[in-house]
């Protein structure tokens, strides 16, 4: 449905929204599936685009700190979501932790803990406070899977992956 | 006061903001990617609407969809009007969903746990 492997900004995941969305309109009847397909995709573009809009220049080449890779894709029974990033291994563990937290939840405690994060004052003012990958998951319905793949330098490639059933 | 009105966009919602009649609506979807700069003129809109309020204030939330980003900003919204509940003003929050929406209504179901003013429920 969509392959995209360069720079990311606001812009591009804005137009690239509205592409896929479009699209979606053409191919998918359901409309919760519909939904919750964009939904994700939304908060997929978004984290990528606002990871590196808001990253600071610590990549030692600061153009390659903004490519990233996307990939949306479906077959009979689901749609799937694949971005990938650098991201710097410092990062790693926190990200991991993350990560883990969340796919180790099920449905009932992963909204106790959106609504745990939403509430919270501390929230942070520009990443989203890491509602995202909350969202994703409750929206999917699926566990994500994601790896890290090293690098020469300090830092890793992201490769994250969801996959959104479609409602028969 | 002046009416806050934004017309909704592919990524914005619906705004209107009446301070004279003390009716807030919110519709559409709310997709951002900075929501904080599109949300900044609503708070600054509240933050003066507070310290005057209306007897009653009714806000309609007619979302049809949200991002994360969003999520925060709407429950700040929410927050600066539940306060006016606080002091002794007649607030009303009422949540519309659609029916088939799950999703949409445990939104509502939660934005309503985190607040004290009376909320209700409605289905589109």
């Amino acid at each position: 449905m969509l392959s995209y492997k360069g720079e990311v900004s606001f812009d591009l995941v804005k137009s690239m929204l509205d592409n896929v969305e479009a699209r979606l309109e053409k191919i998918e009847k359901n409309l919760k599936t519909k939904k919750k397909v964009f939904n994700v995709l939304v908060e997929c573009f978004q984290n990528l685009s606002h990871h590196i809009e808001t990253s600071d220049p610590v990549f030692d080449d600061v153009d390659e700190g903004k490519m990233a890779f996307m990939i949306v894709s479906h077959d009979d029974d689901s749609y799937y979501v694949t971005t990938g990033n650098f991201i710097l291994n410092s990062a790693i563990p926190k990200l991991k932790a993350w990560l883990n937290e969340i796919n180790s939840r099920d449905e009932k405690s992963l909204r106790a803990l959106y609504k745990e994060v939403l509430n919270n004052e501390t929230f942070s003012e520009k990443g989203g406070g890491g509602l995202g990958f909350i969202d994703i998951t409750r929206k999917a319905g699926t566990k994500m899977e994601y790896a890290f793949h090293k690098m020469e330098k300090s830092y890793s490639v992201f490769e994250f992956k969801i996959r959104i059933p479609k409602e028969k | 006061m002046d009416v806050l009105k934004f017309e909704p966009t592919n990524l914005t919602p619906y705004i209107m903001f009446d301070a004279e009649k003390g009716k807030i609506e919110l519709s559409g979807r709310s997709i951002p990617e900075n929501s904080l700069d599109f949300y900044q003129p609503v708070y600054d809109w509240l933050d003066e609407y507070v310290n005057n309020p209306n007897e009653k204030t009714v806000v309609d939330v007619k979302l049809d969809y949200f991002n994360t980003s969003s999520s925060k900003c709407i429950l700040d919204i929410l927050k600066k009007i539940d306060k006016l509940d606080d002091k002794g003003y007649d607030v009303l929050i009422k949540w519309y969903y659609d029916e088939n929406d799950e999703d949409m209504m445990e939104a509502g179901e939660d934005y309503g746990d985190l607040l004290e003013a009376p909320f209700e429920l409605i289905t589109l």
